[in-house]
């Protein structure tokens, strides 16, 4: 029977989660990097055993850990994020030139095809990769000279590319957003880029319908569909159905349209999950009731999915990259709170059940599906 | 013999269980003692200074024979007692925590 790991990042450390196929019983290792900020752990797809794990600290820096044991055993690996050439700089929150700073790696995308090569997204916002399992870092610094740069600010989290989403269809086309820059499209593996973002709005900008500058929290896609993206922005629900050349907004009848995570049902390319947020001051549910919505028409109708969740006093956030899917053949979904629990469900979100309670905060949640 | 006593984590990360013991040849100087514990524990690059600029970490201070060597030179000697091992150079976390204000 096939077994899931839950891959879990928090403030303090690291989690690996295990269960068989049913996903009812979890076995809790960790924490792993006690003490230490995990913001991501991931999975490479051509070898579920190898891990890779984005550890920082305020006060030592950033490593980078690797395992080849599933997460029973770590060793770091290089840590030296240099950006290419004269960084230069974008703005500043205050709208003044600053110059750019190598702060935290927040994403890790592992190739599909090749362990050893792994995409790194960081703060202050670059994409960098690695063809030797870790161990050397470059930077893909056609994303920073694209020309946009210096309109690129920080979001409250800080100006971080936070997503890497890599075409399964055509080996040579990336995806990544940045907040706040927008989302961005390679066609030529990553040494040229172009922005794509025509069709989102955002009130904070002098020209709300800017070429660059949106404040994109996560996009998702389906691999069967790679054309057709799905994006949660700091305000509004959105989707792309050409590969990012045009957004539709697909809100709907959501409460509210901010928040952070988005993905996408394993088996149903027009099955998508959101977390709507009170808003961008009040980073915790409506009402004071944790609700995932779910949309099986690729957006605009939404449904609330309670059943097993707090209806009442839960003021947690949900962040960017904390959810998951698997891809058992009953969809299984995750995601972890600021306040340290782990959600996960075994129906598509019919109903949930916290596999894991009181951790540090959670950054970060991936999940395999084993053999 | 030059005693570096290095903070909880970075125990961890070099997976030693006590002070660290090296030689170091030459001067002894913040940047020789740094640069000798460096090629004995490589995981250790980057964690107390920048990869590049080789500027210390804001966070991290040097502490030895009760005096703070956080804003001396990385050149200037350090004192006697340091390089005879008679007392322990000091890798300290600031109390800040890790975070700026």
């Amino acid at each position: 029977m096939s077994t899931a790991r839950v891959l879990v990042g928090t403030r303090k450390g690291a989690f690996v989660l295990t269960s068989d196929g049913k996903r009812q019983e979890w076995d809790i290792s960790g924490p792993h990097f006690a003490g230490w900020e995990i913001y991501h752990i991931k999975g490479s797809p051509a070898d579920p055993n190898r891990l890779y794990a984005s550890q920082a600290s305020g006060w030592f820096g950033q490593l980078i850990q690797r395992s080849n044991d599933g997460g029973k055993t770590w060793e770091p690996v290089g840590n030296k994020f240099v950006y290419d050439g004269v960084p230069g700089t974008h703005q500043w929150y205050d709208g003044t030139p600053h110059p750019w700073e190598f702060k935290r790696v927040w994403h890790l995308e592992p190739s599909l095809t090749d362990p050893d090569t792994i995409y790194a997204g960081v703060e202050d916002a670059g994409l960098f990769r690695s063809n030797d399992g870790g161990q050397n870092w470059h930077e893909l610094s056609g994303l920073r000279g694209h020309g946009s740069g210096p309109r690129w600010q920080p979001g409250a989290g800080g100006m971080c590319l936070h997503t890497i989403l890599l075409d399964p269809a055509n080996p040579n086309r990336i995806f990544v957003a940045i907040s706040a820059a927008g989302a961005f499209r390679s066609d030529d593996s990553g040494q040229t880029w172009q922005p794509i973002n025509r069709g989102l709005h955002s009130a904070f900008l002098p020209d709300p319908k800017a070429e660059v500058g949106h404040c994109v929290h996560r996009i998702a896609m389906h691999r069967s569909r790679p054309e057709v993206l799905y994006m949660q922005k700091h305000w509004d629900v959105m989707r792309t159905d050409d590969a990012g050349e045009n957004w539709q907004e697909v809100s709907g009848n959501l409460p509210t349209d901010f928040g952070f995570p988005i993905d996408v049902h394993a088996h149903e390319p027009e099955t998508i999950y959101v977390v709507p947020i009170k808003s961008d001051s009040e980073h915790y549910p409506p009402e004071g009731k944790l609700r995932v919505y779910r949309s099986r028409t690729g957006g605009n109708e939404w449904e609330p999915l309670t059943n097993g969740l707090p209806q009442n006093n839960c003021y947690v956030n949900v962040l960017r990259d904390a959810m998951a899917v698997d891809s058992l053949d009953s969809c299984g979904i995750y995601f972890g709170t600021t306040g340290g629990q782990v959600y996960a469900s075994a129906d598509s979100g019919d109903t949930w059940s916290a596999i894991v309670r009181d951790l540090p905060a959670v950054l970060s949640v991936e999940v395999q599906t084993l053999p | 013999m030059i005693r570096i006593v290095l903070p909880a984590h970075l125990r961890t990360l070099a997976r030693v269980n006590a002070e660290v013991h090296l030689e170091v040849e030459g001067p002894v100087t913040q940047r020789s003692v740094l640069d000798a514990l460096e090629a004995s524990y490589p995981m250790l690059r980057g964690t107390l200074r920048d990869h590049v600029t080789q500027t210390r970490r804001p966070f991290v201070r040097f502490f030895a024979c009760e005096q703070d060597f956080s804003h001396e030179l990385p050149d200037a000697p350090l004192p006697e007692a340091v390089a005879s091992g008679a007392e322990p150079f000091l890798v300290v976390g600031a109390i800040a925590g890790g975070r700026r204000p």
